[in-house]
């Protein structure tokens, strides 16, 4: 009777134990998924630097940025990524010219002028846009734009800087839309009212009352565009021509995404490092628009209040 | 704001302006539903022509002459499979973290900074450091594995943000009772908590799912492009294979078959359909919780 009074306390006693050291596991365990993304984004900033650097310091920093010449596989290879690099910053820009207008009326039309009913059913198209993959995208360009390119402005080959533009505004309009009209929602119903009041009519009141109001979180999701223009790689690979001149509107071009995705399959050597050294510039150029759109955001959540 | 006709009364300046904005918004409305509508509609008028049960059903095949995409549908399933076993439990536990463990706001601050920066990271980059990474370092070579593991950090935020999202619509009641009767905290996680967001942590799957069919910059380097059927799952997992999206890439631009590559085209837009309208569903009843 004792023995098995015994036996119980001291299975009581290890399953209390159990129960403590399960408790502490799983402590432990969900704070180690809670700074995972924090060992991901230093994981992924020190490959980018400690690989993107040894090709830099042996090419020189001046003449890697501002090299005109990108010859990877020459017998006297030059490595200058100055067209991929002004490439990248047009075909952003130049998204983002076709892409914003369109994007922010959409949402204006979503948020203040469809009927709500209306605007229920066009939003989930929208999204559509977003889930299409980069490759689907980038096989209309190809096998659409591209020809029709080519003759409208009676050119030998379609693929150009202006295919990838209008592939890449496409592709950001989404993200320029879907913040654009949470911003524009979320703008005060007062503000609108007080300019109706006075007299404004509807249109008026829409841009000097409300897209005012709402601009930094418009201008976070023109960043966020901005962002997925200037990553984007196999949608511009199929229709950019890939040739490493520097831009012009209807030439062949390179983008710093499609440098690195073309060579690197058969790269070795000096050549793999620069590609390298191109990701680590890209990657620069990310963490600048993330720290960008970071500031931008918070000032809405701020402003939102 | 009922009355939205323009006053007659207005100058003609402003009945211009009026006028002509409009006109502009509408217009641009109009050209993106032209543009979803379109898009969609070319692809699947141009690819579902060209399904056939033999592409679905068979891999390549040179004596035959003839084209299947099956090893590249189970390619793409596979890979789905290992990367949300992978990214599951620690994507729901980083939540979990955020939401029920962590005490100081500084970190929390960090770890959701770092969080939307890796959303915000191109897929090519993540595709380099995989390759570094997975294939050389932890020598998983070009395979499923190293592709899978490449895509576990890609959508870790998804899954993040989905269920931090639905964890924050669990009433704080639940947890005080359950603490309050006596239990521990990791018997509350999970008997209570995690059971009454689930429908969050699925909506981030279906999204999940929805980047992984979608990616190829990513899985270029880490997957690989081989084309032939690798078996099963443990032993596709070595192999090096390519997803849908890269062999519509493959088959486009590198072997210049368009009949082919739409008809991949038609296969992941009909997925693409499905996932988003099953999001919807989901997210509209996650919704109606709040």
């Amino acid at each position: 009777m004792k023995a098995k009074q015994k036996s119980n306390e001291s299975l009581q006693r290890l399953r209390r134990r159990i129960r403590a050291a399960s408790e502490l596991v799983m402590n432990i365990f969900f704070f180690l998924c809670g700074i995972l993304a924090i060992g991901c984004v230093a994981l992924i900033s020190v490959y980018m630097i400690l690989s993107g650097i040894p090709a830099i310091r042996e090419i020189g920093l001046g003449e890697f940025l501002l090299g005109k010449v990108w010859a990877s596989t020459a017998s006297e290879p030059k490595f200058g990524i100055l067209p991929f690099i002004l490439t990248s910053i047009y075909g952003t820009v130049g998204a983002t010219l076709i892409g914003v207008p369109i994007g922010l009326m959409t949402a204006v039309f979503l948020a203040k002028i469809a009927p709500r009913r209306l605007a229920d059913k066009i939003r989930p198209a929208v999204d559509l846009l977003a889930g299409i993959p980069s490759v689907v995208y980038g096989l209309i360009g190809v096998s659409v734009l591209v020809p029709f390119i080519a003759a409208v402005f009676d050119l030998p080959k379609g693929t150009s800087l202006f295919a990838a533009i209008l592939v890449l505004s496409v592709m950001i309009l989404p993200s320029i839309i879907s913040v654009s009209e949470t911003a524009l929602s979320a703008v005060p119903p007062e503000y609108e009212e007080a300019s109706l009041a006075l007299g404004a009519t509807q249109i008026e009141t829409i841009f000097k009352v409300s897209i005012p109001a709402a601009k930094s979180g418009i201008a976070a999701g023109v960043v966020l565009g901005i962002g997925r223009a200037i990553g984007e790689a196999m949608a511009v690979m199929m229709v950019a021509g890939n040739v490493a001149n520097m831009p012009s509107l209807f030439g062949s071009v390179t983008f710093l995404t499609t440098a690195i995705s073309k060579e690197m399959s058969y790269s070795s050597g000096l050549q793999r490092q620069a590609l390298f050294s191109i990701a680590l510039v890209l990657f620069l150029f990310i963490m600048l628009i993330n720290v960008l759109l970071n500031i931008l955001l918070k000032k809405n959540a701020k402003g939102g209040r | 704001m009922e009355d939205r006709r323009i006053d007659q009364r207005l100058p003609a300046r402003r009945r211009m302006y009026d006028r002509v904005l409009r006109f502009v918004i509408w217009g641009c409305a109009v050209l993106c539903i032209l543009l979803v509508v379109s898009l969609i509609g070319y692809i699947l008028i141009r690819g579902l022509p060209n399904i056939s049960w033999q592409l679905l059903s068979s891999q390549e095949s040179y004596l035959n002459k003839t084209i299947g995409i099956l090893p590249s549908i189970l390619n793409t399933l596979y890979i789905i499979i290992a990367a949300l076993l992978i990214v599951l439990p620690l994507g729901v536990g980083a939540a979990v973290y955020l939401n029920e463990y962590a005490k100081s706001g500084r970190l929390v601050r960090i770890i959701e900074f770092t969080t939307e920066t890796l959303a915000g990271i191109p897929s090519i980059i993540y595709g380099l450091v995989g390759m570094m990474f997975f294939c050389q370092l932890l020598s998983l070579k070009t395979s499923l594995l190293s592709g899978a593991l490449t895509l576990v950090i890609m959508i870790l935020p998804t899954i993040v943000r989905t269920t931090q999202e639905s964890l924050k619509t669990v009433p704080e009641s639940y947890r005080e009772g359950a603490l309050g009767l006596g239990a521990t905290k990791w018997y509350m996680i999970r008997t209570i908590i995690l059971p009454s967001c689930i429908d969050g942590i699925v909506t981030g799957c279906i999204l999940a799912i929805g980047r992984i069919v979608g990616e190829s910059a990513a899985l270029l380097f880490t997957a690989g492009m081989g084309l032939k059927l690798l078996g099963g799952f443990f032993t596709a997992m070595g192999g090096s294979g390519a997803t849908l999206s890269v062999a519509l890439y493959i088959y486009a631009m590198e072997r210049g078959k368009f009949d082919v590559a739409f008809a991949v085209a038609a296969v992941l837009m009909v997925i693409v359909l499905v996932i988003n309208f099953a999001a919807k569903q989901l997210g509209s009843r996650l919704k109606n919780k709040r």
